[in-house]
């Protein structure tokens, strides 16, 4: 006899013993700390903080050590625990020209003042694999030379302005606080503040694949870097009590300024246009493709045709989200059953009346 | 506007949490099923309440209950010579604007000073949410079927029921029908009276 | 009341946590956005919708909605497809267990708030019962027009002819309206609203129905109502009227031909058999419980 399922919740249960069981993997192989995690996967806890929207390297690591190495669900977990966070108040703006400089760079320029800084990357890597990290136990390596420089590095945008070669950015009239999309729903049209946020937090693959479209055709803003700096910030907050601002510690970032094709009109001669990244820790990469995909979406503001979906707000802002974009894709596996049983029965009704049109007829 | 000093300012809600999801369900049930008297029960953890001056108990606690930081309220001039503006800032945070035009929260002390609907946020055709939740303190609430009472039907309302709002004038009936030429824009309505509300959407249909 | 054998009856409340798991101000920020809900009957008010211990996508606009209205003294019911047992709905209620403590029911009568996906009970509802839909996708036209902007312009000039043109199109390609679950309604003669992913076997119990009726995208970030006793009427044509399923078949453990019933495979030579998706109605029905 046909017996109803039950057993859901025990099924569950049992789901996260197994569940611990993967995470942990052969026991007999020791265990993965959350320090060694956030030491020797810096890169992958850089890019849960700044997608997970909160800057703390060590509930980053738990995050991942948490998810068995799945960064999204990583992520996810760190959102969520943001989500909980009371707010205490805003920080002064980053100061990244007095930032202290790891690795900075310019392909606009050959030379400039503080220098081309290559520092730590992958870039001029040869892409083999290195089986001596097969093994432990090597002794810690130590670079040639000091890696943070204390000189004076302006800032490329600001040499820029001299000439007026570069849009300026000033602030909107008022200076009203940014937009913050955790605490208020997006509109459409979205203003810069919102959207910058939003590809803050963007999955970088999807920002990956919308940057690399405009450089293939899919709207054209013929970039150039014009810096990526990569160092130290101090994070200072100004409370109203005091009246001046204190420094509370400083964090490693990530800062990107791309340069892009002039705009001018009758009234206004030519001037670069600029594209906008920022990411916690080392992350060029979705530094660099959050300014292509901020100077795309620009596209109205700059009077430019939207013809392609990297300029389409809504597309890339509802989009972008990996919480939102995994969570219901993967919803999929969810029981859909009762509608999947509505089909059935449509699908088998019509192919009734198509193969009995007489009978479809009569029922009209 | 009186700035009482913080040791005499009124307390808020003793247990929060507690507080503020019990009066909230209430006035989901004013709005939800409008007409329908409710009743503030002041026992339990409602008791240390301590409304200001010139405001009923239902109307404070209303809105003890569902402002804070991100919202703006209006006061009407009847609560100029009471502490309700700091009462509310002190508890939610919320901020007090001079134009009932840019408030989410009007909060009026009586029905004589119910400000022209012109003057109230209505919202827009393609945002109708952002629009004003009206509190007024009025003389008194029935639902009994007298002379003088609306007959009321619309969302909320099985068939037709009975409202009775003492000391609204009928500019206000005329105001309303006006703003519901202009739907899905408009006010809603939670008129207190002591420890009773009632709630009037504005898609609740009147005829008097 | 039958046994709660499906369900753990006491998972006791975890004090760390605020209880119903948002933070006061969240509540209160939803709270803010039911209330102008309930006042424009289909609407979809936007809100500052928050990452949940649950994925978007899999009921967290239900949970965030339950969270802000669930107080200690609520009794709660949370259904998928129907069913108390359902991996989902289970996850979903131990949620609510460990962090409001409040009483959990498997029946639809005695709850006082009802999550639910993807159905509205057999059981009819009544005056002070609060039904909570967990939506996927709230813009009824999404499928036909993707960008919010246009789709807001519609519902703001109540120009529906998309949403009609469409059904129509089925009727000329099929002869029926291919659409059997989150078919379209007009609500309060106003706004067209997506029912969520019901089978459209249910939308007749939305028209008038005396419980409130409350819907969350928490994904999509829109909530919005249908008061009590509010006109829902499915989208249809005078000459081809909306019309629900019928089943040949009665469910083969209670017998029922009233209710909407799911199909299990016996074997793989294609015999099958029908029971109600609705598991507190069924097990009442052979308990002989009316």
């Amino acid at each position: 006899m046909y017996v109803a399922v039950k057993g859901g919740e025990s099924a569950i249960l049992n789901s996260y013993d197994l569940l611990a069981q993967q995470r942990r993997g052969d026991p007999a192989v020791e265990e993965l700390s959350v320090d060694q995690i956030r030491q020797q996967l810096r890169l992958a806890v850089d890019r849960v903080m700044t997608e997970g929207s909160v800057y703390d390297p060590q509930l980053a690591a738990l995050a991942i050590k948490q998810s068995a190495g799945d960064l999204v669900e990583a992520i996810f977990l760190l959102r969520a625990y943001r989500a909980t966070l009371p707010r205490l108040g805003y920080s002064v703006p980053l100061d990244t020209a007095g930032m202290q400089i790891s690795r900075r760079i310019s392909a606009a320029f050959k030379d400039l003042p503080g220098g081309q800084v290559l520092g730590p990357t992958y870039d001029y890597t040869q892409r083999l694999l290195d089986f001596s990290l097969l093994a432990t136990g090597a002794k810690a390596p130590v670079a040639r030379q000091a890696q943070a420089s204390t000189e004076a590095t302006p800032r490329v945008v600001d040499l820029l302005h001299h000439e007026s070669l570069l849009e300026t950015q000033p602030a909107p009239s008022g200076d009203p606080d940014p937009f913050d999309l955790t605490r208020q729903p997006v509109r459409f049209p979205a203003d810069r503040s919102a959207r910058l946020q939003n590809l803050a937090r963007a999955d970088e693959g999807f920002l990956l694949a919308m940057a690399y479209s405009t450089q293939r055709g899919y709207s054209e803003s013929h970039p150039f870097v014009g810096e990526i700096r990569f160092g130290t910030v101090n994070l200072s907050i100004a409370p109203e009590e005091l009246g001046f601002e204190i420094s509370i510690g400083d964090l490693p970032i990530t800062e990107c300024q791309m340069i892009n094709q002039f705009q001018g009109s009758q009234e206004q001669p030519p001037q670069f246009t600029r594209g906008y990244g920022l990411a916690f820790g080392h992350s060029e990469r979705k530094a660099m493709a959050m300014a292509l995909v901020d100077r795309a979406l620009r596209a109205d503001e700059l009077g430019e045709a939207v013809t392609a979906p990297a300029q389409m707000q809504e597309f890339v802002m509802s989009h972008s989200d990996s919480l939102e974009s995994s969570g219901f894709v993967q919803h999929l596996k969810l029981p859909h059953y009762v509608d999947f049983q509505s089909e059935l029965e449509l699908v088998r009704k019509m192919r009734h009346s198509f193969a009995n049109p007489k009978d479809a007829h009569a029922a009209g | 506007m009186i700035q009482p000093s913080l040791k005499d300012l009124g307390r808020g809600f003793a247990e929060p949490a507690v507080c503020s999801q019990t009066v909230f369900r209430q006035a989901l049930d004013a709005l939800s099923l409008p007409g329908r008297l409710q009743f503030l029960d002041l026992s339990g953890p409602m008791q240390s309440m301590q409304a200001p001056r010139n405001a009923h108990p239902a109307a404070a606690a209303l809105l003890l209950a569902l402002l804070d930081q991100d919202c703006k309220l209006w006061l009407s001039p009847g609560f100029d010579e009471s502490d309700a503006a700091t009462w509310l800032r002190f508890h939610t945070g919320c901020a007090l604007v001079a134009d009932s035009k840019e408030a989410d929260f009007v909060w009026v002390a009586s029905p004589l000073e119910m400000p022209a609907f012109e003057k109230l946020a209505q919202g827009t055709a393609e945002y109708p949410e952002l629009s004003a939740t009206c509190v007024v303190q009025v003389m008194g609430l029935a639902t009994s079927d007298q002379a003088g009472a609306w007959s009321i039907s619309g969302p909320g309302i099985n068939g037709t029921s009975h409202l009775q709002i003492d000391g609204l004038d009928s500019e206000f009936t005329a105001q309303r029908r006006a703003s519901q030429a202009h739907s899905p824009c408009g006010v809603d309505f939670i008129f207190t009276h002591g420890v009773s509300l009632v709630g009037l959407p504005r898609s609740t249909l009147i005829k008097d | 009341m039958l046994p709660v054998e499906t369900i753990t009856p006491s998972l006791v409340r975890d004090p760390r946590i605020n209880f119903a798991y948002l933070d006061e101000r969240t509540k209160r920020m939803i709270r803010r956005a039911i209330l102008k809900a309930v006042a424009i009957p289909g609407y979809q008010v936007p809100f500052g919708s928050r990452e949940m211990p649950l994925p978007y996508g899999w009921g967290t606009g239900g949970i965030q909605v339950t969270a802000s209205i669930i107080g200690p003294v609520d009794v709660l019911k949370v259904i998928d497809q129907g069913s108390d047992d359902t991996v989902n709905a289970v996850n979903i209620r131990r949620f609510f267990q460990r962090t409001t403590g409040v009483e959990v029911t498997t029946d639809t009568t005695s709850a006082s708030i009802i999550q639910t996906r993807h159905r509205i009970p057999e059981t009819p509802l009544r005056e002070g019962q609060v039904l909570v839909y967990q939506v996927p996708v709230p813009e009824p036209m999404q499928r036909l027009e993707p960008r919010e902007t246009e789709t807001r312009k519609l519902h703001a000039l109540q120009e529906y002819g998309l949403m009609h043109v469409n059904l129509f199109e089925d009727l000329a390609h099929y002869g029926h309206i291919a659409t059997t679950y989150d078919y379209p309604v007009l609500v309060n003669g106003r706004y067209i609203m997506s029912p969520s992913p019901i089978p459209k076997f249910d939308n007749p119990k939305m028209h008038l129905n005396p419980a409130l009726q409350l819907f969350g995208a928490g994904r999509e970030k829109r909530i919005y109502a249908v008061p009590p006793y509010t006109s829902v009427e499915s989208l249809g044509f005078e000459d081809h009227p909306f019309e629900v399923q019928r089943w040949d078949a009665a469910c083969e453990l209670c017998g029922s031909r009233e209710s909407f019933l799911d199909e299990v495979l016996m074997d793989d030579q294609g015999s099958r058999m029908f029971v109600c998706s609705d598991s507190d109605y069924c097990g009442k029905r052979q308990a002989g419980i009316p």
